[in-house]
């Protein structure tokens, strides 16, 4: 077992990662406790995807003049870490987006605990 | 001549616009609504144009850049694209057209923001229907998701809890489905649809793969709000402005729906998602699942948009069942009922906006009377709820029947008896409002009576909303039965040969 875990160490972190992050989402009752979870989340998916791209022996992606027979096995995958990018900016423009919306609800409920949000709106 | 292009063109010009409306808003509020609806139509013109070629031509494919899939970005836009792209885009155009109104009383002086929302939503809601690539779909499933968030999010106090509540479940959606595209990443080394098909039909074992499948319909679950994940759902309509959710409630989460069907269709072999993983099993279980609690939850409902919200969870359970029976006919039920539930539920949702409109009100108790104040909206109401039950020849039968004719195809009893059910569910709380708009004497109208919208006063004497909340409304009405006598048409034309 522990052998399974430190031969794919990245994969089981990503895992444990992502179960943290949807428990804050869940079980925490301020809401900027929650948006944390979310970004515990999306970290752990980048993680997921940088790990998976990963390869032993292997040298940065770049070509350059004289580099010695360019085959695909010495390089690492590049791929991943684009994508990646790219979900960093989705994740900044969600979290940049919820930030905006905790302000808006702390100025008009004057609270960023859950149920006594929910109770304000029932009322 | 290559028409490639054409699939670019359905989401260019509202994403083009979604950038200029509020930069142009700021020195001339008044333009907003032109810029928008010239966006919308464009794009419509665009899916329309898109359409015919395929019919003609077959599917058509643009390269993004110029980068040559399965190494750049493809749009494809083959049958099911093009059809869902027309529905979603013209129900969208004539939402907006009907919405004007409410817009300019909901927002007031932050117009431009608030169409560049909306060109948002729906630029990411036609990306995700023609794009060929699995990044690139969650690229737009996100655009159009915020801007959602954002749109709930105007609607008062309980519109912000919703918003963020929304905000948070659709965010879960999303990263599930990101990683369940990189586990069918890592499996197969591409993203492009078409090749990662081409992969997995030669070698679809492995854990990674069935991994991959999970995740993605889990996180297409919650964004389609396939019961149980739809929690979000009936907040999220009910206090949304009225504005927004006549457009969200007809198109954003049939987008998701057509994105499952997606991953049936030209992701995922043949059989695959029934033999290897039981997705199919999952969805048809929590299909019917959702159609009886969607339907039983819309009867006790005293809000009229939060029991149509309801009934959306059922009639989007319905469009699971049709992947989860997975047959072409099913398929075939599924997306008529993606166009037929559009329809029918802008119809509804814009009759609902009228009311609110011309009355205040919103209760189902409320409309007492309505039938002979507003004949007009409460007209186009009933050929909502009437195609919603699935009487002929409405567009909504005729869904329900290939929805059953599948079931009986396949021996799935069940199907047959929750389907033909749901419609006598539907029909009970249906009723509710049209007994009412049609039976009961008018209420005495006070101003600022209990259950009224604190902005908008019931009128004493009020009448018809004004002509242009109402004609978009009535082509809306008129369309469920255009559709539904022309559902052969389409059914032989468009769907068969794309499923």
């Amino acid at each position: 077992m522990i052998d399974e875990i430190a031969a794919r160490f990245p994969y089981w972190a990503t895992a444990v990662l992502i179960v943290i992050g949807l428990y804050g989402m869940i079980a925490k009752r301020s809401l900027v406790k929650k948006l944390i979870g979310m970004n515990i989340l999306q970290s752990a998916i980048i993680l997921f995807f940088v790990a998976g791209s990963l390869r032993e022996g292997a040298s940065v992606p770049i070509l350059f003049e004289g580099a010695p027979g360019a085959r695909a096995e010495d390089f690492v995958n590049p791929l991943p870490h684009v994508l990646m990018l790219t979900a960093i900016v989705v994740g900044v423009a969600i979290t940049g987006v919820a930030l905006a919306f905790l302000v808006r609800l702390r100025e008009e409920f004057g609270t960023l605990d859950e149920e006594s949000l929910l109770e304000q709106v029932r009322r | 001549m290559d028409m490639g292009y054409l699939a670019i063109l359905i989401p260019l010009p509202l994403l083009a616009m979604a950038l200029a409306v509020p930069v142009v808003a700021r020195v001339r509020s008044g333009a907003a609504f032109p810029l928008s609806l010239a966006a919308s139509v464009a794009s419509t013109a665009a899916s329309v144009l898109a359409l015919a070629a395929v019919l003609e031509g077959g599917p058509l494919s643009y390269a993004l850049g110029g980068w040559a899939p399965p190494v750049g970005i493809e749009y494809v836009v083959d049958h099911v694209a093009a059809f869902v792209a027309v529905v979603v885009t013209s129900v969208s155009t004539l939402v907006i057209i009907g919405t004007r109104r409410w817009a300019i009383r909901e927002v007031g002086d932050r117009l431009g923001p608030f169409y560049g929302l909306v060109l948002l939503l729906l630029a990411g809601l036609s990306g995700m229907v023609v794009t060929g690539d699995l990044f690139n779909l969650f690229v737009f499933l996100e655009i159009s998701s915020l801007a959602a968030y954002a749109l709930v999010f105007m609607g008062g106090r309980a519109g912000m809890v919703a918003g963020f509540r929304y905000l948070m479940l659709g965010t879960i959606g999303g990263a599930l489905y990101l990683l369940g595209v990189g586990y069918l990443y890592f499996a197969t080394g591409t993203l492009n649809m078409a090749d990662v098909a081409r992969i997995l039909e030669a070698d679809s074992s492995g854990r990674a793969v069935a991994a991959g499948a999970v995740l993605i319909f889990t996180g297409l679950g919650i964004k389609m709000a396939l019961v149980p994940l739809h929690l979000w759902l009936p907040d999220a309509y009910t206090y949304a402005p009225s504005s927004v959710n006549t457009l969200i409630a007809p198109v954003m989460t049939k987008v998701g729906a057509y994105a499952m069907l997606r991953m049936f269709l030209s992701v995922f072999p043949d059989g695959y998602l029934r033999d290897a993983v039981p997705v199919a099993d999952a969805l048809l279980v929590l299909g019917l699942a959702g159609i009886v609690l969607g339907s039983v939850a819309a009867m006790v409902q005293t809000d009229i948009r939060r029991m149509l919200a309801y009934s959306s969870v059922a009639n989007l359970a319905m469009i699971a069942v049709g992947l989860g029976i997975g047959t072409p006919l099913a398929l075939v039920a599924a997306l008529l009922h993606i166009m037929n539930h559009a329809v029918m539920k802008a119809a509804l949702f814009s009759s609902a906006a009228s009311v609110r409109l011309a009355t205040g009100f919103s209760a189902v108790g409320d409309v007492a009377g309505l039938g002979r104040r507003m004949p007009l909206t409460m007209a186009a109401f009933t050929l909502g709820a009437v195609s919603m039950i699935g009487i002929p020849p409405t567009a909504g039968f005729f869904s329900k029947w290939y929805m059953a004719q599948a079931g009986v195809a396949e021996g799935q009893w069940l199907v047959v008896v929750v389907v033909l059910g749901s419609s006598l569910m539907t029909a009970v709380y249906m009723f509710r409002v049209l007994e009412r708009a049609y039976l009961h004497p008018q209420a005495p109208v006070v101003a600022g009576v209990a259950g009224a919208a604190p902005d908008a006063p019931g009128v004493p004497g009020a009448a018809e909303s004004p002509a242009d909340v109402v004609w978009p409304m009535m082509v809306l009405a008129a369309a469920t039965v255009v559709l539904g006598v022309a559902n052969v048409v389409i059914v032989t034309h468009v769907l068969e040969p794309g499923v």
